[in-house]
């Protein structure tokens, strides 16, 4: 892949090429491209001097990030104990039966991406699912087409 | 702090060691002191070319007095004046065969795992086997690093998933080639051919009567120890 | 303008306080997690739309704040000066708040909190049953201000104790009015504050660190996540103070990458308190100069712990260390370093403000002061409760929880997050304080508690648990990875009906290891929530195992779906609904469930209005 070494030169500065922010970089970056390419860790390793296998050990420790695109949509079902006890785990599964996916994967046309999380702190709305940054509280099975809407209805 | 350690050069501390008051430089782990000492502990992520790393956790001696006591990584604890340390209690021994259990069940073709089984006379493995190669002992990764100075491989993902691999699960120019990591590997090594070779736990040397006499003749087995020869037939019936 | 002494604070305080006028109506639209995912900023632009229709818009102040704590009734609004409290607002009801309340000055009975026993519609809010047994001295402020709004934090009083510290207090003063507060860390282990700072404080070293722990990830929290998004000033505040105190030139926000909106608000409390010359160098002209950064988290649980905390500001991998050398003489960079949590943070100025006396006067023999926790799962008020420790955890989850539920009984409350255990009815009268609740085998963690009722399966919530730090577990030591990866196992065989009796002592033997040989606070904590549930709730594992029965009805495997032929009207909803087809049957005839195709997903269950599915 093709990537804009300039745009990553901009985003390593913005943090004073410290070694400290390796992972607020990653960050910006996948914010840039909506996931991690290969290329890009590669040049931010070269930039802040530490080896390419402790960014690749970054990147896939944390869940925050992604080594593959994400799709254009992106559902995050919570998984936190309150949304468990009230039945999380069911809306997850409606959800991957719907999209055809299991969790963490993305959809053959990247129209959806769907992934768990582990609390996003809106416990008192349990279950909760976030589709593209927005809160869907007290969720259930049944309300999961109208989630996806029509479109994803006919698959 | 209070406890502050005197770390000038040459003075030695004293602390308790299986109930004897032993002398010990401030410098030294825990594990460096009760080795010098002649004890010997079992050991599988500590090599002494390398920064401790303090993850097989098999090295855990139970420190502290009376009811207060807790068990420490030795090979990462600092030798401290006035510690109580204990390297083979009941807690101590339990602790390291179910850690040994667990790793066997991971990589039952260890024969460095196999014969540590037969020393801490491990009977049993109650888990499913799950065939892997690699115990996460991060040797090869500390060897690469610091010894090699490439920093080739490293670790990748977390918890269950993670492993050892190289940038990207890529072959790369960092990588000299040195065979470094396969060297110090615990692991990788053929697995003893004895008699129990493809159980979970084959403890052959133990449980059964000597082979290596009667099928090699005088050729005596290098791997250390097999305690089949030091055990009395009547033991091993037992 | 950059302040360059105590008194010009003083100044600008009393300026922006004379330029106030307290009787002047104000809307305050509660802006919390909760409330965000009820649409209120719909309803907060609606009231903009509606007072600048009406020609309001000097004479009304409309504030987005932070979180309420009373996130099931929401979203909510208070409007002062009068302390009106509507909740469940739409914004269809804005109009008609705006003409009644705002200009007429009378209430909306309809949209006023009412409690379904007594039958009486409360106006104020500290009347309401949820806020009168509270003592909200940090979440209090939440709804005074903008979070956004450093001068409306100067209003109330904010950097005062920081003021007082500069302006006449030495460093081993602040110190000792901490100890002598007896605040303890709000984030899990409970450690004494006061002790954590002096050892900081005395570990040689030029440079030094303060950081505040805000990578929340217990599951089923969020009491820091409304504090940094609602009040992030007094957090600053807290840790300005302790970094005059250690003498550290630098702190860190580590804040979890799921808050996107405490991320924001702390950055530009940040920028605000520089500019006004509270943060930064020489502030208040006291000579004493620090700086803070903000990291954002990555989305690992095991970086609350603080020695992965410090490795990820590194930027590294979330892989704790051994602690036998504290991280108050080798943290970050190997430097002396003190983390504390928001809520710890938070606690600084208030107790520097009214006193350690003061302070140490609330709670109990060794827990002092207040706690908030976070109230959820079966609980009719879900939200976040404030309320001086020793309480009892009955009179929190029944008189200001409100009970549970659809009629339902209770059956555990979990604390302290995955570390922490679940604790039994017949416990619920034990005061919440650290010692206790360590005691019956959970602990105080930072502050979730989940509520739990008769349709909740021990054994499924302790798989739960366990599958939850199998992912989070870093992988790092032996113990934690292997012993959580076959404790899941197990549990799973169990849950599934595949269990044996002796899989129990299995269990027993692998959390004492996992205790007493692993290398983190996450490890050695793992087992709890299984050997609480083992310790109270024994039955239910051997009812999985020896009379494959899940007696709350939850583990799939173990139950069947069936339709009650004399409740079925053959409504058709449950046909409909239904993703394998396994459900048949003709229009208002009775229909039948084929067992074989049934995947248990539990729909029908859920959409029957006849209870005709019956779960076994």
């Amino acid at each position: 892949m093709k990537i804009d070494e300039s745009k990553l030169d901009s985003i390593i500065k913005k943090y004073n090429n410290e070694q400290g922010s390796l992972i607020s970089i990653l960050q910006d970056i996948q914010v840039e491209y909506k996931y991690l390419p290969r290329e890009a860790m590669d040049h931010v390793a070269k930039s802040l001097q530490i080896p390419r296998v402790q960014v690749f050990g970054v990147a896939t420790f944390f869940k925050a990030f992604s080594l593959k695109p994400k799709g254009k949509q992106q559902i995050h079902v919570c998984m936190g104990t309150a949304c468990h006890v009230r039945g999380s785990k069911m809306v997850l599964e409606e959800l991957e039966r719907k999209l055809g996916i299991k969790a963490g994967d993305t959809t053959q046309d990247n129209e959806y991406t769907l992934e768990t999380v582990n609390c996003v702190g809106a416990c008192a709305l349990g279950p909760v699912v976030v589709k593209n940054e927005e809160y869907r509280g007290q969720m259930t099975p049944i309300k999961v087409e109208s989630l996806l809407g029509t479109k994803i209805a006919k698959r | 702090m209070s406890k502050k350690v005197e770390k000038s050069r040459g003075e030695m501390i004293s602390f308790m060691l299986n109930g004897a008051e032993v002398q010990a430089d401030p410098k030294w782990s825990l594990l460096e002191a009760i080795q010098f000492y002649g004890i010997s502990i079992p050991t599988l992520c500590h090599d002494e070319g390398l920064t401790p790393y303090g993850v097989c956790r098999m090295c855990v001696v139970e420190v502290g007095n009376g009811n207060r006591t807790k068990l420490v990584a030795s090979c990462m604890h600092p030798v401290t004046g006035g510690l109580n340390v204990r390297t083979h209690t009941s807690r101590v021994i339990k602790t390291r065969k179910m850690i040994l259990e667990l790793l066997i069940a991971r990589c039952p073709s260890s024969k460095k795992l196999q014969d540590m089984a037969a020393m801490l006379e491990l009977k049993e493995v109650r888990f499913d086997p799950l065939n892997d190669d690699c115990i996460l002992c991060g040797l090869c990764v500390r060897m690469c690093e610091e010894q090699m100075v490439a920093k080739a491989i490293g670790y990748a993902g977390r918890g269950m998933d993670r492993y050892i691999t190289t940038p990207f699960d890529m072959t790369s120019d960092e990588c000299r080639k040195c065979g470094a990591c396969m060297f110090i590997c615990p692991v990788c090594e053929l697995r003893c051919q004895g008699p129990q070779a493809e159980t979970t736990l084959c403890s052959g040397c133990i449980n059964t009567e000597p082979v290596c006499a009667s099928i090699y003749g005088e050729a005596m087995c290098f791997m250390v120890p097999c305690l089949s020869c030091i055990k009395k037939p009547e033991d091993v019936k037992a | 303008m950059n302040l360059s002494s105590v008194k010009e604070l003083e100044d600008l305080r009393k300026k922006i306080l004379s330029g106030r006028d307290l009787d002047k109506p104000c809307i305050a639209v509660c802006g919390g997690p909760g409330c965000l995912a009820k649409q209120c900023l719909q309803v907060r632009d609606e009231f903009i739309k509606e007072i600048s229709a009406k020609g309001l818009k000097s004479k009304v102040d409309i504030r987005t704040t932070g979180c309420h704590g009373y996130c099931e009734r929401g979203p909510i609004a208070l409007i002062f000066p009068q302390g009106i409290f509507y909740q469940r607002l739409s914004i269809d009801d804005v109009a008609e708040i705006v003409e009644e309340t705002v200009i007429n000055n009378k209430t909306v009975p309809r949209l006023l909190y009412s409690d379904v026993e007594a039958k009486q519609v409360i106006e104020k809010e500290n009347d309401i049953p949820f806020y009168k047994m509270q003592t909200r001295l940090i979440l209090s402020n939440n709804r005074m201000i903008d979070p956004n709004s450093i001068e409306d934090y100067l209003a109330i009083g904010g950097y005062s104790a920081l003021g007082k510290v500069l302006g006449s207090m030495n460093p081993p003063e602040v110190l000792d009015a901490i100890k002598k507060s007896g605040l303890r860390g709000r984030g899990g282990g409970g450690f004494h504050t006061g002790r954590k700072w002096e050892a900081t404080r005395d570990a040689p070293g030029d440079i030094k660190y303060v950081i505040c722990n805000a990578d929340e990830g217990d599951p089923g929290a969020f009491m820091d996540r409304s504090i940094l998004e609602g009040n992030p000033h007094s957090v600053l505040e807290g840790m300005i103070i302790g970094a005059y105190t250690i003498g550290s030139g630098v702190g860190y926000v580590y804040v979890r990458n799921e808050y996107p909106l405490a991320l924001k608000n702390v950055m530009l409390a940040i920028k605000q308190a520089k500019e006004l010359g509270i943060l930064g160098n020489n502030i208040l002209g006291s000579g004493f100069s620090f700086d803070v950064k903000v990291n954002r988290g990555g989305g690992a649980f095991v970086c609350g712990e603080s020695t992965a905390l410090m490795a990820s500001l590194e930027g590294k991998t979330g892989e704790p260390r051994a602690k036998y050398i504290h991280t108050s003489e080798k943290g970050l960079w190997d430097r002396p370093s003190n983390l504390n949590n928001v809520e710890t943070w938070a606690n600084v100025p208030m107790i520097l403000n009214k006193g350690a006396q003061w302070f140490s006067d609330i709670g109990t023999e060794s827990s002092k002061g207040t706690k908030v926790f976070s109230l959820v799962g079966k609980i009719n008020n879900t939200g976040l409760v404030e309320v001086p420790m020793g309480m009892t955890l009955r009179e929190i989850i029944f008189d200001i929880g409100g009970g549970i539920p659809g009629g339902k009984s209770f059956k555990a409350v979990q604390t302290g997050g995955p570390s922490g255990g679940c604790i039994p009815e017949n416990l619920l009268d034990i005061p919440v304080d650290y010692e206790r609740l360590t005691e019956v085998g959970s602990m105080m963690g930072s502050g979730g508690m989940i509520v739990m009722d008769e349709d909740t399966c021990m054994v499924d919530l302790a798989k739960y648990f366990t599958n939850f730090l199998q992912e989070e577990s870093c992988g790092k030591c032996v113990p934690c990875r292997e012993g959580l990866r076959r404790m899941g196992d197990i549990l799973k065989d169990i849950t599934e009906g595949k269990g044996r009796m002796d899989d129990i002592l299995l269990i027993e033997d692998l959390a004492g290891m996992l205790k007493d040989a692993s290398l983190c606070g996450l490890g050695t904590t793992a087992a709890n929530p299984v050997i609480s549930t083992l310790k109270y709730f024994r039955d239910e594992y051997v009812a999985h195992i020896s009379d494959h029965k899940c007696p709350a009805g939850v583990c799939r495997e173990l139950i069947t779906y069936g339709i009650d032929p004399d409740n079925c009207t053959g409504c058709g909803l449950c046909k409909k609904n239904c993703p394998p087809k396994a459900i048949n049957g003709e229009r208002k005839q009775t229909h039948v469930l084929d067992t074989g195709k049934c995947i248990k997903c539990g729909i029908c269950y859920d959409v029957c209005k006849f209870e005709a599915v019956r779960k076994e």
